[in-house]
């Protein structure tokens, strides 16, 4: 039998590791929602003194990238200090897991965010107070690191698919180097919105698709 | 693919049927001659004989002339011949203006989507609960610039089978064209063009255990269609190159092979498949018409789960299904079947498509639907999104 993912990826998969939920969470997120295709929870334990994740579990409405990836990074966090758990990129789940599909990517990415907004969590109960402070093209970019390009596999800053960002009276325009009518237009569109239009001081997201 | 897999993904395609192949081989090695060299060499004249033969049994299975029926190379080319020929046709004639379904397949919707960004104006219908054009909605919408309707005979995904023969008897008497993708129903629902007004019919072959590549559209004689594949004059000028011999006269063993009783055999693991999900497994959902469905088509969403997960876990243990999760699509986009009928994205993500051939037996549906409801209780534990079910329904 032939599968489009790797032995570690289907191992993870079939019998995911840290599934679950804890009551007393030190700290917890949820990143993506049903209608973005995948949803994961991530809960922590974390030491006070030595600042060390105790515990970890996570909960995957997902497709086996992201399962697979919620399984593996709650490995690899698993008595690291939230320091070095922070450090836990997409890129070294998915190497963790024998590479993923390109198209998947973006699935394995959410469950790596869904750590670090647990993380960031923690650090806010803890009275770590991250100030707000007005979004800026710089923050914007930071946040599209985060939504893949599905063809290669690799976020659409790196890939150069972003030619302008322009922030106005909290409206935020993107000038996106696709076709309208390109494969995946709908889906980054979608993913664009859904990691900047959470941010305090924006209240529009307008995407332009330029190579018409 | 090993022998152990129980293959239920038959509306994607099916398995060649050996007494299609058998009726095949000949034309590949001793009549391989071009039907268009018949006045060449006798070689010609069989092979000119056998794709008249092949389309004399499809046409009258349709109860058309034979000069009605062209071969394609599939339902995509046939539809795309279809609409964009009576687009070329009618345009400066007498408008732009083409109505559709939202639930229409791949090829028709995309067909039309060009054609809108080449200025052409499209309407939408919305449709039901189950996926029903509104007969009424379809009458307002014609304007004296319709050129064209095209409206599927029965949906891909949920099955849902359309009152094809009043949306033709409304385009007839506002007079215009009438096109009906049956891909998921021809042989396996009566399909009379001298009692269905309906102008053009795009059909496969390969979702009857016939070859793939090969495809037909049936065009009403005096259709208004502009020929656009340009080249030879082969299929009676409509779509030029060399014809596929051997797939047209597997096409029609195909068609011959279906019967009846076959249909009935299908339906009854189609009942018995979702009878079993609904009772057996929670929070299910039936998607599509409960009846008024094709009988090779069962589609279910199982809730807080996503369909990825249910098919590959399925897979691995030997079972081949299809779900409309934006996970499994090429686009990463869910699917606009059942955003269509009024479903959310959770709907769309957790549904799976099990189709059926006549390869398949009672147990295999039995086995799957165990299978099954492991595999759905697996995947709701490491959910999170049970809890906010929870949490919906106590409020």
């Amino acid at each position: 039998m032939k599968f489009p993912y790797s032995e570690k990826v289907l191992k993870h998969f079939r019998n995911p590791h840290n599934v679950g939920k804890i009551e007393d969470a030190d700290g917890k997120a949820t990143e993506g929602s049903p209608a973005c295709g995948d949803m994961v929870s991530v809960y922590i334990k974390v030491d006070d003194k030595t600042k060390k994740i105790k515990d970890i579990k996570f909960e995957s409405y997902g497709c086996a990238s992201n399962i697979a990836t919620g399984s593996i990074i709650t490995d690899l966090a698993k008595g690291k200090t939230i320091e070095d758990a922070k450090k836990i990129d997409w890129k070294r789940a998915s190497n963790a897991l024998g590479g993923l599909p390109p198209i998947k990517t973006h699935c394995a990415v959410l469950a790596v965010d869904g750590l670090h907004e647990a993380i960031r969590n923690y650090e806010e109960r803890q009275g770590i107070v991250r100030e707000k402070k007005p979004t800026t093209v710089e923050i914007i970019r930071k946040r599209l690191k985060h939504v893949m390009n599905p063809l290669v596999g690799l976020d659409i800053i790196r890939t150069n698919l972003i030619k302008k960002i322009n922030i106005e009276n909290g409206k935020v325009n993107i000038d996106l180097d696709l076709p309208s009518n390109h494969q995946f237009a709908a889906n980054i569109k979608e993913e664009i919105i859904e990691k900047v239009e959470p941010l305090w001081d924006v209240e529009k997201v307008d995407i332009k698709f330029i190579n018409n | 693919m090993d022998n152990k897999t129980i293959y239920l993904d038959n509306s994607s395609s099916t398995r060649l049927d050996e007494k299609v192949l058998e009726a095949m081989k000949p034309y590949f090695f001793d009549v391989y001659a071009v039907a268009t060299s018949e006045f060449g060499y006798s070689l010609g004249i069989e092979a000119r004989e056998a794709l008249d033969k092949a389309r004399k049994d499809i046409s009258s299975s349709l109860v058309a002339h034979n000069e009605e029926f062209i071969f394609t190379s599939g339902s995509t080319e046939s539809s795309n011949i279809a609409i964009k020929g009576v687009a070329m046709a009618l345009r400066d004639k007498k408008g732009k203006h083409i109505i559709t379904s939202k639930i229409e397949d791949f090829p028709v919707l995309y067909c039309v989507k060009s054609l809108e960004n080449q200025g052409y104006n499209v309407t939408y219908l919305n449709v039901d609960k189950d996926g029903f054009v509104d007969l009424d909605k379809l009458k307002d919408s014609i304007t004296e610039k319709t050129i064209l309707v095209s409206i599927q005979h029965a949906n891909q995904e949920i099955g849902t089978i359309q009152d094809i023969k009043a949306i033709g008897e409304i385009c007839k008497e506002k007079e215009v064209i009438f096109h009906t993708d049956a891909t998921h129903t021809f042989t396996r629902l009566p399909l009379d063009v001298s009692k269905i007004p309906v102008d053009l019919i795009t059909v496969s072959s390969h979702t009857i255990h016939g070859p793939r590549g090969v495809g037909g559209l049936y065009v009403r004689n005096e259709t208004p269609i502009t020929k656009w594949m340009d080249g030879g004059f082969q299929e009676f000028n409509l779509r030029a190159g060399i014809e596929n011999i051997p797939g047209a006269v597997g096409f029609s063993r195909a068609v011959s092979l279906v019967t009846p009783e076959e249909n009935e055999y299908l339906k009854s693991m189609r009942d018995h498949l979702i009878e079993r999900i609904l009772n057996e497994i929670p929070e299910t959902t039936l998607n599509g018409h409960r009846n008024n469905r094709i009988p090779q088509n069962a589609n279910i969403t199982f809730h807080l789960v996503e369909g990825e997960s249910i098919t590959l876990h399925l897979d691995m243990r030997g079972f081949a299904v299809s779900t409309g999760s934006a996970c499994f699509s090429r686009s990463l986009e869910a699917s606009h079947v059942i955003l269509g009928i009024g479903g959310d994205h959770e709907r769309a993500h957790g549904s799976v498509r099990f189709s059926f051939s006549r390869f398949n037996t009672k147990e295999d549906v039995d086995s799957v639907v165990d299978v099954v409801k492991d595999v759905v209780l697996e995947l709701r534990r490491i959910s999170p999104l049970k809890e906010m079910n929870k949490k919906e329904k106590s409020k």
